[in-house]
């Protein structure tokens, strides 16, 4: 296990080098000079020389790799064109917000998915099953800022129940005052991984109750609780796993769902950068992103190594 | 005198929802201490008569009917709980495949401590030890770690052998056992035969055993049904119906000559295929392939004959007039 | 590791491929989805929207650029707007009909170039191993560890605003999946008795996968591109209503779902008209593509 796991670790070095070349790349396949995607058009002509010099941007393309990491890997994403605040600052606190918002749908989706693909698996065929299939397919096949807008229109315009807008006022705090707006887009989020756990564990199940293990289980005289708990047991790595893919997922794609709502997490900031084009916010908030779903992957594989006896101990 | 019937069974029909009729009645009784074989050839319904026997076919797939008693409960009719109640201390299984029917992810001692606490009353402590005992009476080295181990830490042979410590641990007057060391390897399937049958005869079970091999059916068994199309063809005592055969599917499947040693010897095989199971024949099932046939065999099921009392075949050529019998023997 | 969230929904099984599929096989298959009621009316109902929207011109519609200010935001049910106006007076139906048009197309031609672009290296990953299928494969890891939503942002973000950028983003984001699929289908079709049979009596490379791989390859490839559709609607709408992709005055749903955000005090229904033109079209792909892989899973 500590072998694997060290092992695993290694392979996520090159993964993750890879991954902030392709971010690293995304200013120069912006069309026209990089400097020109790094600094606004009114910048001084010392800024532009003294940048010019820092990042290399007069050398080739493997120097200016090697001297952009050194600055990112100090935690240095350089300046948002449109304010001149530093990257870095910005994302701490949007990625915060996107983390709670990720975090609460992921969660409910995979409570959701566990309920419903658990009960459509062992009550395979009947209406149950249907249901919850169909709410499946519904589930991963809906736009979901086109839901968010749905909800919208139901639980503020129409009923005036919860707010359609922004984070809340100051901080987050886990109050009410600030809850009340996350439910709306939380909900929305979540209809994708409760869409896919649903199916996910659904075909477990099946797959499960289909082993020979289970006639055996029966067989010992146990009951129904008991023998949900054997089933839940062999599921959860696989259900576990797939809920950790989809935070990472949530993590990177909630740009949609938070232009919707205007929540201030990172696909707010992606979602503003596109619109002032301004690369180093978008090329920063990427890098980000992309590192925390690399980082959950490998934590993903690693719980689910340690979950199975099966794979334990190789 | 019916106290110490573990199982009667009369006209007993599995049917699936597929159209398949896997089990097309059959009747016997079994006894306290006495072991069934079940010889037959693939796919003529042992393994499901066994599951039905525990009422382990799949619940929504199965169509059960006729009469079958465990101990003087029915299990036709009983519910799930009823049934759940009989599987463990009064009936349990050893499957074919020891690799597969163990849950993966739970140690064999836990798999144990579940059945005895789902069954008695006591604390998980003594369950743990119960289980430890069970594990050293079907002869597990170092039974202690084993305990803690995962089915996959546990080799083909020691992992039937916590399959069997499974079945055990909750004393079922009743053990069924489905090929159960066909999966082993040749020296393994010996060393578990033996610990069964010390184990049959030290806890004083019933026993019905599925095997290929007719000389593990010769050494373990009291009585001995060879199955065909769903139906006990012919049941008698081993040694009788090893050594004379009456219906022509028995012969045919014994070989002609069957002598001592014969251990590790499969069952003859049969020019022809058994029968579609979804359209069965109205007749003898085994006539199409039977070299005696004639055209009384097609006109309707030949009813069960006893030449002897305790020996039975579905042959309309065997003389159900115990004279008769004697004059062929003696011939 | 990654595929389970994405992948697992969208595969025949390689391990039920067990013979070459011939003619009849597809007759079955054929049989089995005439049968498939849902799947038909799915089909039905794509079929509808590709007609219209195909046919558009001859349909007596208005223009789809050019509006009123006096009819604005009329509400759904107005004679003469059957599904009322936009916030600039143009006629919903028939923006919603061309709006279709360039969904559909920036929502299937990254798929389409996918399928084949990425069906071609994952083939050849597969079928060659070794060194190539390294290469080839550990490049795809590389996208794969970006979330697909982010990757195609940050990619159309970088290249700006417009229809061949959202393209090529997203054609960016599904040939590492359509990769991963076929070099997995044709791994283990690889390995199969009857082409190693073939590979061994000499026949030419190019050969065995003409005539032993595709057949078994090609079907399960497709599948799964069905499957991406549907994710592709919704992105490729999704780009647009950020501002990335169609560009106004251009109909596109996402787009149009976007600059009715202001109407939904006034004309809620109208609204939510354009997003329901994506569900339905996403919805009716993933069912469609659920009943095809259902029917070519017989073992024919
Ligand atoms: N759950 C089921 N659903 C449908 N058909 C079944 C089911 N279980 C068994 N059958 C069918 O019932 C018939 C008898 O099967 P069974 O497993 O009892 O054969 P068997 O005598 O044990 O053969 P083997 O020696 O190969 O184990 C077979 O035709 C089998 O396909
Ligand atoms: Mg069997």
């Amino acid at each position: 296990m500590l072998l694997y796991t060290l092992r695993r670790i290694l392979y996520a070095v090159p993964i993750a080098l890879a991954v902030s070349l392709v971010c690293f790349m995304l200013v120069h396949i912006a069309p026209g000079d990089p400097i020109d995607a790094i600094l606004p058009p009114d910048a001084s002509a010392e800024t532009v020389a003294l940048v010019r010099k820092d990042y290399g941007l007069d050398k080739p393309l493997p120097v200016q790799f090697g001297l952009w990491l050194a600055h990112v890997v100090q935690g240095d994403f350089g300046r948002s064109i449109a304010n001149r605040r530093l990257v870095a600052d910005e994302l701490v606190s949007a990625a915060s917000k996107t983390f709670i918002l990720a975090t609460t749908a992921a969660s409910l989706g995979f409570v959701i998915g566990c309920i419903l693909g658990g009960l459509a698996g062992a009550f395979r065929g009947t209406l149950i099953d249907r249901a919850a299939v169909s709410f499946a397919v519904g589930g991963v096949s809906v736009p979901h800022y086109w839901l968010g807008m749905v909800l919208v229109i139901i639980f503020s315009v129409t009923l005036g129940w919860l707010p359609s807008m922004s984070a809340g006022p100051g901080d987050w705090a886990w109050d009410w005052l600030h809850i009340r707006h996350l439910i709306l887009p939380a909900i929305t989020l979540s209809v994708i991984p409760a869409g896919l756990v649903t199916r996910t564990v659904r075909g477990v199940v099946v797959e499960i109750l289909s082993q020979d293990f289970m006639t055996t289980l029966r067989g010992k005289g146990l009951r129904r609780l008991m023998l949900t708990v054997h089933v839940m047991k062999n599921a959860a790595p696989t259900a576990l796993a797939v809920m950790g893919l989809q935070l990472g997922y949530l993590m990177g794609g909630s740009i949609l769902v938070e232009t919707v709502f205007a929540w201030p997490g990172t696909g707010m900031m992606l979602n503003q950068a596109i619109f002032q084009r301004d690369i180093p916010v978008l090329q920063g908030t990427t890098l980000v992103l992309a590192m925390i779903f690399v980082a959950l992957n490998l934590l993903v594989d690693l719980i689910q190594t340690a979950l199975d006896p099966r794979m334990r101990r190789t | 005198m019916r106290d110490d019937l573990l199982v009667l069974a009369r006209d007993l029909r599995v049917k699936f929802t597929t159209g398949v009729n896997a089990v097309n009645g059959v009747d016997f009784d079994l006894r306290q201490r006495e072991v069934l074989c079940i010889l037959g050839e693939s796919g003529s319904g042992k393994s499901v008569t066994l599951r039905a026997l525990m009422r382990l076919n799949p619940p929504t797939k199965t169509i059960m009917s006729g009469t079958l008693e465990l101990g003087g409960r029915d299990v036709v009719q009983a519910s799930e709980n009823e049934m759940s109640d009989l599987r463990g201390p009064f009936v349990s299984m050893i499957f074919q495949e020891p690799m597969t029917a163990l849950d993966p992810v739970f140690t064999i001692g836990r798999q144990i401590t579940e059945t005895i606490l789902r069954h008695e009353n006591i604390s998980r402590r003594k369950a743990r030890r119960r289980a430890l005992e069970l594990l050293e009476l079907v002869q597990i080295p170092s039974a202690k770690r084993r305990l803690d181990a995962y089915p996959h830490e546990l080799s083909g042979g020691l992992r039937q052998r916590a399959m069997i410590a499974i079945a055990l641990s909750c004393r079922p007057k009743l053990l069924l056992a489905d090929e159960p060391t066909t999966a082993l390897d040749a020296s393994v399937q010996i060393q578990i035969l033996l610990l069964l049958r010390e184990i049959q005869q030290e806890l004083g079970m019933g026993m019905i055993f599925v095997t290929h091999d007719l000389g593990v059916a010769g050494e373990v068994a009291d009585r001995i049904a060879v199955m065909y199309a769903g139906r006990f063809i012919e049941e008698g005592p081993v040694a009788d119906l090893m050594r004379q055969p009456l219906h022509p599917y028995a012969k045919g499947l014994l070989g002609a000559t069957v002598h001592e040693g014969s251990r590790g010897k499969r069952l003859t095989t049969i020019p022809g295929a058994p029968p579609d199971l979804r359209d069965l024949p109205g007749g003898c099932a085994f006539a199409p392939r039977c070299t005696e046939a004639e055209g009384a065999c097609l006109a309707h099921l030949p009813e069960l004959r006893t030449p002897v009392p305790d020996r039975a075949a579905r042959c309309i050529h065997v003389d159900d007039r115990p004279a008769a019998f004697g004059e062929r023997l003696a011939s | 590791m990654t595929e389970i969230a994405t992948v697992s929904s969208g595969l025949v099984a390689p391990r039920r491929i067990l013979k070459p599929r011939r003619a009849s096989y597809w007759r079955a298959v054929g049989r089995r989805l005439l049968r498939d009621r849902v799947t038909m009316v799915c089909l039905g109902i794509l079929a509808v929207m590709a007609l219209a929207m195909i046919f558009a011109p001859l349909l007596g519609l208005y223009d789809p650029l050019q509006g009123s200010m006096i009819r604005r935001l009329k509400p759904v049910g107005t004679p003469g707007h059957i599904l009322g106006t936009d916030e600039l007076g143009r006629d919903m139906l028939t923006r919603l009909i061309y709006g279709g048009r360039l969904s559909w197309f920036v929502g299937i031609t990254p798929v389409a170039i996918a399928f084949v672009v990425g069906g071609a290296l994952g083939i050849t990953a597969g079928y060659a191993g070794g060194r190539i299928n390294m290469a080839i494969m550990r490049i795809t890891d590389v996208f794969y560890a970006f979330p697909s939503v982010l990757l195609a942002v940050a990619i159309s973000g970088a290249l700006g605003p417009g229809i061949g950028n959202a393209i090529i983003a997203m054609t960016m984001v599904f040939i590492p999946m359509m990769i991963r699929i076929s070099e997995s289908v044709t791994t283990s079709t690889r390995n199969l008795d009857y082409v190693e049979a073939a590979r061994s009596t000499g026949a030419s490379a190019l050969t065995v996968v003409r005539v032993h791989v595709l057949p078994n390859v090609l079907g399960s490839i497709f599948v799964y591109a069905t499957t991406l559709v549907s994710v592709s609607m919704i992105l490729a709408s999704g780009l647009s209503f950020i501002g990335l992709g169609v560009k106004p005055p251009e109909p596109e749903w996402g787009l149009m779902l976007n600059t009715l955000r202001t109407a939904i005090y006034t004309q809620p229904l109208l609204a939510t008209l354009p997003g329901l033109g994506i569900f339905v079209t996403s919805l009716c792909f993933n069912m469609a593509s659920d009943g095809l892989r259902a029917a070519m899973d017989v073992r024919a």
